[in-house]
């Protein structure tokens, strides 16, 4: 049986918290390239200028891309033969988030109760995710979310009758209203199908997929093509100043559903769209 | 493009020339406040207690930044999304609040209280952090340290780059743009 210490799995997740906020992966850097070489506006391209140039004072400062470094998501797959060694697993994961978010300087975005409002001081908790499977890997997605783009998003429970052609006039609906605070252009996870829940986790994990990269359903493909061109006639352009890219992707998710349901979540992440993953 | 250097305060006068569309660097003093602070600010208000300073012809920005690592005075640094102060905001432009940076649309009742006060509202790259903090040169909490990250701040700025995007005639960016690029055969 494999086993992995909790020490390893803390100084992982620490790590990993520190690269995703400094660092923005090679399938996004290519769609903002790609955006600012097609952008009609001059707002907006001067706009993509500035993002791209923010990323490489990023790097070699070696500081956050972004100062909201966010709430931190994690998506967890746990091999069921897999032993965690020398303390709980959730307690590993929660240490590790705090561990990188004060190594890392990045700013504690968490507060404890949402009436009350005090900060934890150390980002805690994340939001996890866990998937048991066959097998003893172990799989961690860490998603850091900021919130101007997270307050963008919804969720409706739409009727079976209302078909594709609901949740295309749902999810553009939400582009709309939300793109301009949201630092567009956005990424936008669609999660189709399911319970309530279901198709919010769905649109969350939705989000790190990589950019270019299709549903392997043909009917959902188109669905994310229509949904990223339509959304690019809105005219909302890089934050909100008028332009053609105001969407870089569409990824949509769906799951079986009720015979009585079609729910679908929209979840909206901003350009700095940070994921990493690692098989520990 | 042009570009229009300004520098704080900034007087009635000086914000009446500023059109939306004009990209400016902002070089001077101007102070942090976002969610908390704006909430305590007013809260101190209603009570009939003083703001922990005077606003007339100063600049907010809407910003909580990262800690500041070894040998730097802030950490990253950019713009949060303005919308969430509109509750606050008129009672500060009342106040003879100059003008906002931030991003993002702000709520009609926001433009009116800027077009009665003679305000401009800037807006400058979201996310950009790490690009704005360079930009700053130096800082001082001055109210509500126990905030952390959204204590009131006073920070010197130089050449900070950013968009007027709502003028004191209410003009705004966010409209007049989008209609330019709007593709009428998909909507």
């Amino acid at each position: 049986m494999r086993k992995i210490g909790v020490l390893q799995i803390v100084d992982h997740v620490a790590e990993m918290c520190i690269e995703a906020n400094t660092f923005l992966s090679d399938d996004m850097m290519e769609g903002l390239r790609r955006a600012r070489q097609l952008e009609e506006s001059e707002n907006g391209k001067e706009i993509l200028e500035t993002m791209l140039s923010n990323f490489e004072v990023a790097k070699n400062k070696n500081i956050p891309i972004c100062q909201d470094t966010g709430m931190v998501v994690m998506f967890v797959t746990f091999g069921q033969d897999l032993i965690i060694e020398g303390g709980s697993l959730e307690e590993a994961l929660q240490a590790g988030v705090a561990k990188g978010y004060e190594e890392g300087y990045l700013r504690k975005s968490v507060v404890a109760d949402p009436f009350i409002r005090t900060n934890t001081g150390n980002n805690t908790p994340a939001v996890i995710h866990y998937q048991v499977v066959p097998g003893d890997g172990l799989k961690i997605k860490i998603l850091p979310k900021g919130f101007g783009s997270e307050n963008t998003s919804a969720l409706k429970m739409l009727k079976p009758a209302d078909g594709m052609a609901g949740v295309k006039e749902f999810v553009l609906q939400t582009v709309e209203t939300g793109s301009p605070n949201a630092c567009a252009p956005i990424v936008v996870g669609v999660g189709v199908g399911g319970t309530m829940e279901k198709a919010a986790i769905m649109a969350k994990e939705a989000l790190s997929r990589p950019l270019g990269e299709h549903n392997p359903l043909e009917h959902i493909e188109a669905l994310e093509e229509y949904l990223l061109e339509a959304s690019n006639a809105l005219g909302i352009g890089p934050m909100g100043l008028g332009g053609i890219n105001t969407v870089l992707g569409v990824n949509v998710e769906v799951f079986p559903t009720h015979i009585a349901g079609l729910p679908v979540a929209v979840n909206i992440t901003c350009y700095v769209n940070r994921h990493v993953e690692r098989e520990l | 493009m042009a570009v229009v250097e300004i520098r704080t305060p900034l007087t009635k006068k000086d914000r009446k020339k500023l059109k939306a569309g004009d990209h400016v660097r902002i070089s001077g003093i101007i102070y942090t406040a976002r969610d908390a602070a704006h909430k305590r600010m007013i809260e101190a208000l209603e009570k009939g207690l003083p703001l922990p300073m005077d606003f007339t012809d100063e600049i907010i920005y809407y910003v909580g930044p990262c800690p500041a690592k070894p040998g730097e005075i802030i950490g990253s640094a950019g713009p949060t999304t303005s919308g969430r102060m509109d509750t606050y905001t008129p009672e500060l432009l009342d106040r003879g609040l100059a003008g906002m940076i931030g991003k993002g649309n702000r709520s009609e009742r926001v433009i009116n209280s800027m077009v009665s006060n003679d305000a401009v509202y800037f807006a400058c790259v979201g996310g950009a952090g790490a690009l704005l903090q360079d930009c700053i040169k130096s800082v001082e909490i001055i109210a509500y340290e126990d905030l952390g990250t959204e204590a009131i701040r006073k920070i010197e700025v130089k050449d900070f780059p950013a968009i007027v995007v709502i003028d004191t005639k209410g003009t705004n960016l966010y409209e007049t743009e989008r209609k330019k690029f709007t593709n009428k055969l998909w909507i």
